[in-house]
């Protein structure tokens, strides 16, 4: 019987001792500061934020390439700890960036897509190339590419072949790290057309981390707000980009430039400074860049507050 | 209004081993102190090759050929390498992507800055340092004395650009070209790159050329837009013009293919542009883009399609131009029989 929750994360935190020099001692960087997340089958959550905010720390570690410091990741209500990295790659498979490093440029197109199978140790040899063909088939691949190399193909095409290999094992969850950004606009909707298809096809969960909001507005059912290795605002993709709450995601929010020429350029009044992780501020780590700072913002760190259809951390909403 | 800067049937070919290669093929626009030209298009299409054109940094394989081409009235193509390394950094300034690559890591901030200065202004060291402080204040960066001395890996990404932009203010330039001067930036901080650059212009009444790929930058920086695709001008107008009035079936799909938050439906089908750009070796005839195009008939095969005006419209000097087959009204009615 399925869950509904097919992948949940319980208080992690992901922490790197970085060093300060020779004779100093080794300081600890949070990259990932106490995150409790659940995403429901079939929903499709973005994971946005600024750059070192931690989103792609999280990434890994729900690829289970990464193991937390703390914390438990359960995928389809079974521990992460417990499986072995096979069982974690039937289950979540990540689509990266940009397809001219993700692609090995000596493996030929159908070689890349099989991978999968080999690695598992797929029954029945025989039927890969036509599985490979039926997956090339669904991501919109021409069957003439399967002896092509990567050089031969556009960046879109590329992109498809990414997906298809992340898609022919028939995982349960999509890691979408950037999976827009090196392509040009025209490529871009593509894509993100398949990625939709693909959902409804063969009920995927994506988890897309991207900085375009735009896209993630487009594609995503529910988004998380990350700053500085904490979710400050879990909101439905309606209510986080119509209201908004926490000071964070309105100033992130309103830097996204639609392309309407009657606007100008808004003052998101975030300052240039993104604080250094290593030396967090103290209480609610936002409160320096923050244009609704309370008396108490920089010594009490916010706890979250349950919103109804997500959270948000912050003082203004505490009753 | 004179032009600061005038560029007319400007190509650039390269020799590939398979034929010539035209990436630019016979583009004119100029640009007007005070004002912001955005030039966008996608990979490919000769917009980053225009801005080096402009600064003759080309390859040295590219040949570039114009009918005209003037920098503050002085034709630009008798210039000696001479003449143009005075030019380059002193009356025009240029921002790149990424300001890792641009900025080099074993010379300070302050090296970096006054270098300009003392080489182009004979400046005194003092001197130097005095105003690249007081830029660095001016694009936003606080503690900008104790900057001088930091080395670049020592900046975030967005500091960097600033200190590119200070950098590029140092001798008070007459025009700037910037190629994707956010691109490799966070939303947040490009915004207020964006927000800063504009701010400068108006202060210092500088003409600004901006490189981009992003429709959303485009619309809310722009005074006039030219969209180019395989190496031409398709569609060229105010910003207005080319956001509200889409008339080359280029642009009409570009503009369909970014979600707009409000406006397009939530996981609705985006349009898409079907095929991918044509090769540009060996010779081309007839519209570049009739091989994606669903409006595409005989007649877009034959040569000699022309940038010609919307009717109608005519603001001051600025026209609205496409490069089209089809008449103007044809075009927005297809635009309106797809919605």
């Amino acid at each position: 019987m399925t869950t509904p929750n097919v992948l949940e994360i319980r208080d992690i935190y992901q922490t790197y001792q970085i060093s300060k020099g020779l004779f100093q001692p080794k300081k600890p960087l949070h990259a990932v500061n106490g995150v409790s997340l659940k995403v429901a089958r079939g929903e499709v959550l973005g994971l946005v934020g600024e750059s070192g905010c931690g989103k792609s720390t999280l990434a890994k570690i729900l690829l289970g390439l990464l193991k937390p410091t703390q914390g438990e990741v359960l995928i389809d209500d079974k521990p992460v700890a417990d499986l072995d990295r096979l069982d974690i790659a039937r289950m979540v498979q990540p689509i990266f960036q940009d397809p001219y490093s993700s692609l090995n440029p000596r493996k030929s197109v159908g070689s890349i897509i099989s991978l999968p199978l080999r690695v598992q140790n797929a029954p029945n040899p025989e039927t890969w190339q036509k599985r490979v063909e039926e997956t090339m088939d669904l991501v919109g691949l021409p069957k003439r590419v399967y002896n092509n190399y990567p050089s031969q193909m556009s960046g879109g095409q590329r992109q498809r072949v990414a997906i298809a290999r992340a898609l022919i094992n028939r995982p349960q969850v999509v890691i979408c790290d950037e999976p827009t950004s090196a392509l040009d606009v025209s490529v871009q909707s593509q894509i993100l057309n398949l990625l939709v298809d693909l959902r409804q096809e063969l009920g995927l969960t994506y988890v897309i981390i991207s900085h375009n909001l735009a896209v993630v507005e487009h594609i995503a059912t529910r988004v998380a707000v990350m700053y500085l290795g904490r979710m400050v605002e879990v909101a439905d993709t309606d209510d986080l980009f119509e209201a908004r709450q926490h000071p964070y995601s309105q100033a992130l929010l309103n830097s996204v430039l639609t392309p309407d020429p009657s606007l100008g350029i808004s003052d998101s009044h975030l300052g240039a400074t993104y604080p250094n992780p290593i030396d967090p501020p103290s209480g609610c780590t936002f409160h320096p860049r923050c244009a609704k700072k309370m008396a108490h913002c920089d010594s009490e760190a916010p706890t979250p507050i349950d919103t109804g259809s997500g959270v948000v951390e912050c003082h203004l909403y505490k009753d | 209004m004179t032009a600061l800067f005038e560029v007319k049937n400007l190509t650039i070919d390269i020799p590939v081993p398979s034929g010539m290669l035209h990436a630019v093929r016979g583009i004119s626009f100029e640009a007007m102190r005070g004002e912001t030209l955005c030039i966008v298009g996608e990979s490919g299409c000769g917009k980053s090759l225009t801005s080096l054109a402009m600064m003759d940094l080309l390859p040295t394989t590219a040949i570039r050929n114009a009918e005209k081409m003037t920098f503050q009235g002085q034709d630009m193509r008798s210039f000696s390498e001479h003449q143009m390394s005075d030019i380059r950094g002193s009356q025009m300034g240029m921002i790149f992507q990424e300001p890792m690559t641009s900025l080099n890591p074993s010379y300070s901030i302050g090296d970096q800055l006054t270098e300009m200065l003392i080489r182009h202004k004979n400046a005194s060291r003092a001197e130097a340092r005095e105003r690249a402080i007081y830029l660095l204040e001016k694009v936003g960066i606080t503690a900008a004395a104790s900057r001088l001395n930091q080395y670049p890996h020592q900046l975030s990404g967005g500091l960097r650009q600033r200190v590119m932009i200070a950098m590029m203010l140092m001798c008070d330039p007459a025009l700037i070209i910037a190629d994707e001067p956010t691109t490799a930036l966070d939303v947040t901080i490009q915004a207020q790159i964006l927000l800063l650059l504009a701010e400068l212009q108006k202060e210092f009444d500088m003409g600004l050329i901006l490189i981009t790929h992003d429709l959303g930058v485009v619309a809310r920086v722009a005074d006039r837009v030219a969209v180019m695709y395989a190496g031409e001008i398709v569609e060229a107008g105010t910003a207005e013009e080319i956001f509200n009035r889409p008339t080359h079936p280029y642009t009409q799909g570009l503009l369909d293919c970014i979600p707009i938050p409000g406006k397009t439906a939530r996981g609705a089908k985006l349009g898409a542009i079907p095929g991918i750009v044509p090769s540009l070796v060996g010779v081309i005839e007839g519209c570049s883009f009739r091989e994606r195009c669903k409006y595409a008939s005989d007649a877009c095969a034959k040569p000699g399609i022309e940038l010609v005006p919307v009717s109608g419209i005519v603001e001051e000097h600025v026209t609205h131009d496409y490069r089209c087959v089809l008449s103007a009204d044809q075009c927005v009615e297809n635009l309106a029989g797809n919605a």
